[in-house]
């Protein structure tokens, strides 16, 4: 009895309350302790990293901002050490909207604003009805974007694509790339895994000649080939040479990532639609692909992001999208000597929109991976 | 299945009948490719009679009639255009084979990096991989040559390295080595010693496997690589002669020289494939389940050996697979060459030679086929080598 009452009390029932982390381990010092100082190499390593990073980091910090000239409109304006900005600045209109007329911007402007109003939707999780959201961008978004922007028909002046350019065409060829590919690569994933031999085998060619190539010989190819497989007096435009090859190349990316979607869904998932009695383009369209595509939603961004850098390729077959209108402005002799200033800015332009698209990519992956 | 078939055939809707369909779409497919080539073929005939243009290869034998500011091969104006195409070729593979090495060399360091304990490393690795992986690759080759490599000074205000290594706007000018009579021994030695440490190799593994006990075959291998051919090279009277450059009038004479072109195209296609390239080294590295770790330090292995033997070997299951996919993708980009103008096979053949000889028909699909075919035989090889890593399962 003793002995019982006398452990029971050397027991302890209550929770000992939790105890601060020793004083090595906390704050800022712990953490550096932690991070940076673990070890005598690891000192070593922080050291010399941050010696060179203060080394690299203060020369550009005084180049791009401290000594940077940013007013003016001429050249004479940059009379200090760093970057001049106002080489950006002075011909800003140009590098965002080509040779666009200045009396018609306002349409670029809508069809911006319209651009920037379906990403924000479809991105932001809290608005409804995604699905048709999408519907729209895929179909009724591109034809309105495409009446607005070349014009021609209810009033609007109509605008050549060769005054095209900027950033503008650089969004243009994405969209148009994005918008044409998802579907044409949706079918050959689909393709590639028919039972039917002969669709099998066109697709498998099909996806791995484009993915065989550079994309470079494929606008090569549209721009010297395409005009001779059509009748002489079809007219070809530039700029829709360079997208039926663009789409018809990123095509064959995207069917691949479509058939990994496709290899993870359980076939039970079929074969349960087959045993409904439903057909093939129902079970496709209603069950396989839906569950199909959400998972390769990462993929699919991926996919976008790299198309969006190549679009830079156009540059090669001569059409002015963003890095061309600046490189031809770098070879415009008033304002000799500023190709750093030049692709530092459109570095970051096509940065803010790669690197956005990369981050959202894996914020749908953590979150498709909970319920693991 | 079956009995679902005849049901379905005797109630006389043929058209309910899978495998009926299924030839029926296929015979469809068929008809309207066979019609689409047919006019693709036709038109273009078309064209070509209109335009004048006599389709065939017998271009490949003419002559090419421009010069190339860097052949591997013996090359002038006289030379064909046969001569043109494996000039590009080579070119192409030149900067291949170079982007390849580096960009994996510097891809495992900071993908290694960004694995550190180290805060500062691991934060800088991230940043070298969300600035390169993110911008264009375009944009980056037009950078370092325009903005970096142009902006180097004149030859004769070259930046120099001990008066032997020269840097200027013309290009990075090395010393030429000279090889004398007897150099070739040398040579030999090294292969000699390669093929020797192999079977050191070898046998120290199998001596390992019946006793237990282990040589240091990686240190002795690399003393008879290293040691070797050095000391055939002393006996003989060390057979190389260096050939320094020198400035004369306005450029440099002798030495080796690297095109600013070739230079821009090697580093952007190295740094921004390793971006790539560490990602992958990094997921892969993590993907290594980490009870493997801990199973591997319970057995008493030194963190070297469980890097070396446990987490490397399953890491490279998973990075081979798609580290091939990115030396792919160097390789089909290296074709950006031409838009600085470095003589690869886009820039002499899908370029000038198409210009020339307008033979766009014929280059174009030459030119497609070649990095078909690198692309088909890279696969093919990664695949045998896959197919040898991959989990035996018995």
């Amino acid at each position: 009895m003793t002995t019982s009452s006398a452990s029971s009390e050397a027991a302890q029932t209550a929770m000992i309350p939790q105890r601060e982390p020793p004083v090595r381990r906390r704050g800022v010092p712990g953490w550096l302790r932690q991070n940076l100082f673990s070890s005598p190499l690891n000192s070593l390593v922080s050291v010399v990293m941050l010696v060179v990073t203060v080394m690299v980091l203060w020369p550009l910090l005084q180049w791009a901002v401290v000594q940077a000239d940013w007013l003016g409109e001429t050249r004479q304006a940059c009379t200090g050490e760093g970057a001049c900005w106002v080489f950006i600045s002075a011909r800003l209109e140009s590098i965002v909207y080509g040779f666009y007329p200045e009396s018609e911007i306002w349409r670029v402007n809508i069809v911006f604003a319209m651009l920037a109003g379906v990403i924000a939707w479809l991105v932001l999780p809290r608005l409804p009805a995604k699905g048709w959201m999408a519907l729209f961008a895929l179909t009724g978004f591109p034809i309105i974007a495409f009446f607005l922007l070349a014009g021609g028909a209810f009033g609007l002046m109509p605008v050549p694509t060769r005054d095209w350019g900027g950033l503008m065409l650089t969004l243009t060829i994405a969209v148009v790339g994005i918008v044409g590919s998802l579907p044409i690569g949706i079918l050959l994933a689909l393709g590639r895994r028919s039972s039917m031999p002969l669709v099998r085998g066109v697709s498998v060619v099909f996806i791995e000649f484009w993915r065989g190539v550079p994309l470079i010989t494929v606008l090569f190819m549209a721009s010297v080939m395409l005009p001779l497989f059509v009748p002489s007096e079809v007219e070809f435009d530039k700029l829709l040479r360079a997208l039926v090859g663009i789409m018809l190349f990123w095509s064959a990316y995207m069917a691949e990532v479509v058939r990994g979607g496709l290899q993870a869904i359980d076939k039970g998932q079929d074969e349960a639609g087959m045993s409904l009695g439903l057909g093939y383009w129902q079970r496709m369209g209603l069950i396989v692909l839906p569950q199909a595509l959400k998972l390769v939603i990462p993929g699919i961004v991926n996919t976008f992001i790299a198309l969006f850098k190549d679009t830079s390729l156009v540059l090669i077959i001569g059409l002015l999208d963003l890095l061309s209108i600046i490189q031809a402005g770098l070879t415009d002799p008033e304002w000799l000597g500023y190709a750093m200033e030049g692709y530092v800015f459109a570095a970051l332009v096509y940065w803010v929109f790669c690197f956005s698209m990369s981050r959202y990519s894996q914020r749908i992956e953590r979150k498709l991976h909970t319920g693991h | 299945m079956w009995r679902s078939v005849r049901r379905s055939r005797e109630s006389g809707a043929l058209w309910r009948d899978p495998s009926f369909r299924a030839l029926l779409v296929q015979a469809v497919l068929l008809i309207a490719l066979t019609a689409v080539i047919f006019v693709l073929v036709f038109n273009t005939m078309n064209n070509l009679e209109e335009r004048g243009i006599t389709t065939g290869f017998g271009f490949f034998g003419e002559r090419a009639g421009f010069s190339i500011p860097q052949t591997l091969v013996e090359y002038s104006g006289n030379s064909t255009y046969a001569m043109t195409f494996l000039v590009g070729l080579l070119n192409t593979l030149l900067v291949s084979a170079m982007g390849v090495v580096a960009a994996t060399l510097i891809g495992f360091l900071v993908g290694i990096a960004r694995l550190s304990p180290n805060w500062l490393l691991a934060k800088a690795a991230m940043v070298y991989v969300e600035i390169f992986r993110n911008v264009p690759l375009l944009l980056q080759i037009l950078f370092w040559y325009f903005a970096v490599l142009r902006a180097l000074p004149s030859p004769r205000d070259s930046l120099s390295l001990f008066e032997a290594v020269f840097l200027n706007i013309r290009g990075l000018i090395l010393p030429e080595p000279l090889p004398q009579p007897g150099f070739s021994a040398v040579l030999w030695a090294l292969l000699l010693a390669v093929v020797a440490s192999v079977l050191l190799v070898r046998f120290a593994r199998r001596r390992q496997d019946r006793t237990g006990q282990r040589l240091p075959a990686g240190w002795l291998s690399l003393a008879l690589i290293v040691g070797l051919p050095l000391a055939v090279y002393a006996i003989n009277g060390f057979p190389l002669n260096w050939e320094m450059p020198s400035l004369a009038g306005f450029n440099f004479r002798g030495g080796i020289t690297i095109l600013p072109e070739l230079a821009a195209l090697w580093l952007a296609l190295s740094i921004y494939t390793a971006a790539f390239i560490a990602e992958i080294v990094r997921s892969g590295i993590q993907s290594v389940a980490h009870g493997q770790i801990e199973a591997a330090r319970s057995l008493g292995l030194s963190s070297g050996v469980t890097l070396r033997k446990i987490v490397v070997p399953q890491a490279m299951r998973l990075i081979i697979p798609q580290l091939t996919s990115q030396h792919l993708n160097l390789i089909k980009n290296s074709s950006l060459a031409t838009a600085i103008g470095y003589p690869d096979l886009v820039a002499v053949f899908a370029g000038t030679a198409l210009n020339q000889t307008g033979q766009a028909l014929e280059i174009i699909a030459i030119t497609m086929a070649v990095y078909l075919t690198i692309s088909l035989v890279v696969s093919f090889l990664m695949n045998l080598y896959n197919a040898r890593v991959q989990i035996k399962e018995r």
